[in-house]
């Protein structure tokens, strides 16, 4: 029997998604193996050899999911999404991690069920905006979406895990813009959330409240919506201070030291001095792979995980960056056009929704090594070391060629 | 989302996604360029100052060696013990578990501390006298301490202990005080430098210049490697000295002190200026001071009422008594008011009257009727009191500021004294009113009594402007020509006739049936030199000699002074211990002389 490889392993699409995710994940692996080495005893050294065993079977997912039809994933993500749900409560019950309950171990595999929960969120997501026939201009109208995303993100947020959550904020306004919601309404939704974040000072929140107000009259919505963003802004600025409250210490230091590393040099503002020293030190051409002294000498945290981005910046200087980012940026582009080329609804979101995603993953994992984001843990896709992240990333991946394919 | 009939707003919402991408690409980009390009420097002297930590190392001491090559002080092996900078926390839980192997009380490891506090930068020297035992019990648990360097540096070692304490001087730590010193300018903290003596006088030619090797250190202080195959700076070791100080003659000063007394004694070598003895007792051994004095030990030298820390040589004066004699006699036959066989108009019967007070002369008998020489063979103070007058008070004060009796001698020894003598009739009239004091000052000023307190150096200097005639060179420890070419701003105007005279009568007083110390003469060599007893509030007289031999041609001047060491009239412990030393250093130079040699016959080499 013969048997067509080309067919069997290739969805079909655009050949440059996969292309440049395999390539980009290579040079993430040769990356890794360059923060291995290191002049003190480090749990890096060897991680290049488990991520390099982990891209094998991201590849297998790959092959596996590419063969799903995108129907098949539109009428699945119910289920997903609630076993998604009942992953998250689990670890919330039996999790482990350093600071977080975000890691489920399967005998020595570990995993983040909040990964898992990002894709099966986008599926419903998706499913409910492809699903109505009408166009969505109404408040009332983006309570399910709302909910939908709610529940997975209150679950992450008692881990609690900062990162994740802002993520699952971006997959929601992500899918509302490209579900066409009209930019006016996106505003009132989001509104609560500035709200919070600006109740820290009763007098910048009063402007902002009395500015809503003069918008909220001039684009004249249905009055019970008018009154209930209101209604919404009150409680979110109100929330504010015992929400912060709530925060666990190292969650608030790493607020604070955004807005100023220099309050606690030693404590939690080594990271990203360190990573600005790392990376200002590069200059145009880096100290050379494997050579940078800030994480050979262990001043560099987490240099295969989190701060992986240093190392690039550190060992090959601006133009290693640069190359990379131009890498990254031309990856998330051609996926972008996956979903402005697609056909129907339901893959268009979900590609945009996985876009969204993996671009807030680097503007904020890029972002932090540069001070320019607070510190959460995001990972920075192909490069950072971490198993499941990696797998995930390539499941969705197969969702893009899919897409690609499709269409 | 080509079904819906909004076409045209996904297409814009898709446009408007390429924008945002491209921002955000643009964004970072830019963001890293200002970084890395922009500000690169910045952070790569941030990224060196991370990863290395400069280690001093001390440059070695020069040697001190002696008019012979014999070694003063010198330096051998020793091992240091510091801790690199780090939290002050992690700092105090490290001494602690260092404190059971190098012997540190709790007491030590609060100054560590509080030493770390002031200077929080800068490598924490625990022990920079450490033994072989401590380095190698630190050295089997190396990774429990990862921020302690041990090093080998050299220590400071005194071979001849006691002996040459005063002169040498000792080294330490530089203190808080010291750093703010505009001559340790560019000092460390922890760096070792010359406390007294020599050592201090010289520090910057001994002291060298200490080097700087880098470490490279990780994230938690500990060592890695060291930086580069060199020292980052060379170290420039000190450079060493020759004193002219005689080692043998210094070690029998020491050997012949008078048992349980105090005092001092300086010899110098008049024709060069070289100091060949300065010797000082109750005396210490520098050795304790290295790497730091037990404090024990300091607070009995500091509260010993003997004072074993002062230099009685230089930095302490004493009434010169009859030593002074000689000062008047000069001042006399320079001003054509005396003569050598000058005499007085009162027969010393013992003592003189004058105004209401009866002025003792120190025989009770009395010396009869005798001229000058004669008054100074005897140490006559009846014959002296009316000298004095005849001299005058303007003439003996001017003869003090001409003779140099109020400066230091401006040897180069750190803290020299200077002398006390009235320096005009104002400063009586200052001290007493105008009407509180009369001409009978002269009296007691004209046998080294009264207002007059001077150095043994000083007095060591005047008599060697007597064995030699002119303007002395002004003592000095190191051997230089430069110093030996360095004479005294005064000079002793007295012709070469009148000088020898009195050097005559200096002879006599050891030599002749008579003198005051014909008890204790030399039966090898003829010596020239004056004994004297000064009264003092303290208690028993304290016991003079000053003298050089041999008489016509000097090799050796010297000055010494034993405490209390005149209780009779029989007994003045300065005087045979003076000649003693004097016969050792003759006997020293000229050994082929045989023995016994006449005491008559003037043996001139």
């Amino acid at each position: 029997m013969k048997v067509d490889w080309k067919s069997t392993l290739w969805p079909g699409g655009d050949p440059r998604v996969p292309g440049l995710a395999l390539l980009l994940s290579l040079l993430g692996i040769a990356m890794i193996y360059s923060a291995g080495h290191v002049d003190v005893p480090s749990v890096a050294t060897g991680a290049w050899r488990k991520q390099l065993i982990w891209l094998g079977m991201a590849l297998v997912a790959f092959v596996v999911v590419s063969r799903i039809p995108l129907r098949w994933l539109d009428w699945a993500s119910v289920w997903l999404y609630v076993a998604s749900i009942v992953l998250l409560v689990v670890v919330l019950l039996i999790g482990r991690g350093p600071n977080t309950r975000s890691w489920l171990y399967v005998g020595p595999v570990g995993m983040q069920p909040a990964e898992f929960a990002k894709l099966a969120t986008i599926l419903l997501l998706s499913r409910t905006f492809s699903s109505g026939r009408e166009s969505i201009d109404r408040l009332s109208q983006l309570i399910r979406p709302v909910l939908i995303v709610l529940l997975p993100v209150s679950l992450v947020a008692l881990q609690p895990d900062l990162g994740s959550s802002m993520v699952f904020g971006a997959i929601l306004i992500a899918g509302l813009f490209w579900a066409g919601v009209p930019l006016a309404t996106l505003f009132m939704l989001v509104s609560p959330g500035i709200s919070l974040l600006l109740g820290f000072s009763p007098v910048v929140w009063g402007v902002w409240f009395v500015a809503l107000a003069v918008f909220l009259y001039l684009h004249r919505p249905y009055a019970a919506e008018g009154i209930l963003v209101l209604l919404a802004n009150v409680a979110g600025g109100a929330l504010t201070l015992p929400l912060w409250r709530s925060l666990a210490p190292y969650q608030q230091n790493r607020l604070i030291v955004f807005l100023d590393p220099t309050v606690d040099p030693r404590g939690a503002g080594w990271h990203l001095i360190q990573s600005k020293v790392a990376i200002g030190s590069g200059g145009w051409y880096g100290q050379g792979f494997t050579q940078g002294p800030q994480k050979r000498l262990a001043f560099l945290p987490e240099q295969h995980t989190d701060f992986i981005f240093s190392v690039v910046g550190e060992e090959l200087g601006f133009l290693g960056v640069a190359i990379f980012l131009l890498l990254l940026g031309w990856f998330l582009h051609r996926v972008l056009a996956v979903a402005r080329a697609a056909e129907d609804r339901f893959p268009s979101l979900v590609v945009f929704c996985l876009f969204a995603v993996w671009l807030v993953h680097v503007i904020i994992n890029v972002g932090m090594t540069v001070g320019l984001m607070p510190i959460t843990g995001l990972p920075l896709p192909f490069l950072s070391y971490g198993g499941s992240f990696l797998l995930m990333l390539f499941v969705g991946l197969a969702i893009v060629s899919r897409a690609s394919a499709e269409a | 989302m080509a079904e819906t009939g909004q076409n045209g707003k996904s297409r814009r919402r898709g446009v408007a996604a390429e924008g945002f991408l491209l921002a955000v690409f643009a964004l970072l980009g830019l963001v890293f360029f200002r970084l890395q390009v922009l500000r690169s420097s910045t952070f790569e002297l941030r990224s060196q100052e991370n990863r290395l930590r400069a280690i001093t190392v001390p440059a070695p001491r020069g040697t001190i060696y002696d008019r012979h090559g014999r070694i003063i002080a010198e330096n051998v092996p020793g091992y240091s013990i510091s801790l690199l900078p780090g939290s002050s926390d992690t700092l105090r839980a490290t001494l602690d578990r260092l404190a059971p192997y190098v012997h540190l009380s709790e007491a030590e490891r609060d100054a560590l501390l509080a030493k770390y506090a002031r200077f929080p930068t800068q490598p924490l020297v625990v022990r920079d006298d450490a033994s072989f035992a401590e380095v190698s019990a630190i050295e089997e648990r190396r990774p429990e301490f990862p921020r302690a360097v041990v090093e080998m540096r050299p220590r400071r070692h005194y071979p001849a202990a006691q002996a040459i304490a005063h002169l040498v001087g000792y080294v330490g730590e530089i203190s808080g005080a010291e750093l703010e010193r505009p001559e340790y300018l560019g000092y460390d903290p922890g760096r070792i430098v010359g406390k007294d003596g020599i050592e201090r006088q010289y520090e910057a030619t001994l002291g060298g210049v200490p080097g700087v090797r880098f470490v490279e250190v990780n994230a938690l202080g500990s060592i890695v490697g060291d930086f580069g195959p060199r020292p980052a700076i060379e170290v420039r070791p000190g450079t060493d000295l020759t004193l002219g100080l005689d080692l043998a003659l210094q070690q029998y000063v020491d050997s012949t002190f008078p048992e349980g007394m105090r005092g001092g004694v300086v010899a110098l070598d008049p024709s060069s200026g070289d100091v060949l003895v300065l010797y000082s007792h109750p005396t210490f051994d520098p050795n304790a001071f290295i790497g730091g004095i037990d404090v024990g030990l300091w607070r009995s030298l500091r509260d010993d009422p003997a004072l074993p820390l002062l230099n009685r040589v230089s930095t302490a004066s004493y009434p010169p008594g009859s030593i002074f004699k000689l000062v008047v006699a000069a001042a006399g036959m320079a001003d054509g008011k005396l003569s050598i066989s000058s005499y007085m108009p009162t027969t010393c019967g013992g003592g003189l009257a004058y105004g209401n007070r009866f002025f003792r002369c120190w025989k009770p008998g009395g010396h009869g009727l005798l001229p000058l020489a004669r008054a100074i063979q005897e140490s006559c103070n009846v014959y002296f009191y009316q000298a004095g007058m005849r001299v005058g008070l303007d003439g003996l004060l001017a003869a003090a500021t001409r003779y140099g009796f109020h400066d230091p001698t401006g040897i180069d020894l750190p803290y020299e004294t200077s002398g006390v003598f009235p320096p005009s009739r104002e400063w009586f009239d200052e001290r007493y009113g105008t009407r509180g004091w009369t001409q009978s000052v002269v009296l007691n000023l004209s046998i080294g009594q009264g207002e007059n307190q001077q150095s043994l150096l000083r007095m060591a200097q005047f008599y060697s402007a007597l064995a030699t005639g002119g303007s002395p060179i002004v003592p000095h420890i190191v051997r230089s020509e430069g110093l030996a070419s360095r004479r005294a701003t005064w000079g002793l105007d007295l012709t070469e006739a009148r000088r020898r005279q009195l050097v005559a009568a200096l002879t006599a007083v050891v030599n002749e049936p008579g003198g005051t110390a014909y008890a204790y003469r030399s039966t090898r060599w003829r010596i020239a030199g004056k004994t004297g007893t000064s009264q003092n509030p303290q208690g028993l007289p304290h016991s003079w000699f000053v003298g050089f031999a041999p008489p016509e041609n000097p090799e050796i001047v010297i000055a010494a002074i034993v405490e209390f060491g005149h209780p009779d009239n029989q007994v003045s412990l300065a005087v045979p211990y003076g000649i003693g030393i004097l016969e050792r250093y003759l006997d020293s130079l000229y050994p082929e002389v045989p023995f016994p040699r006449g005491v008559s016959d003037a043996y001139t080499p």
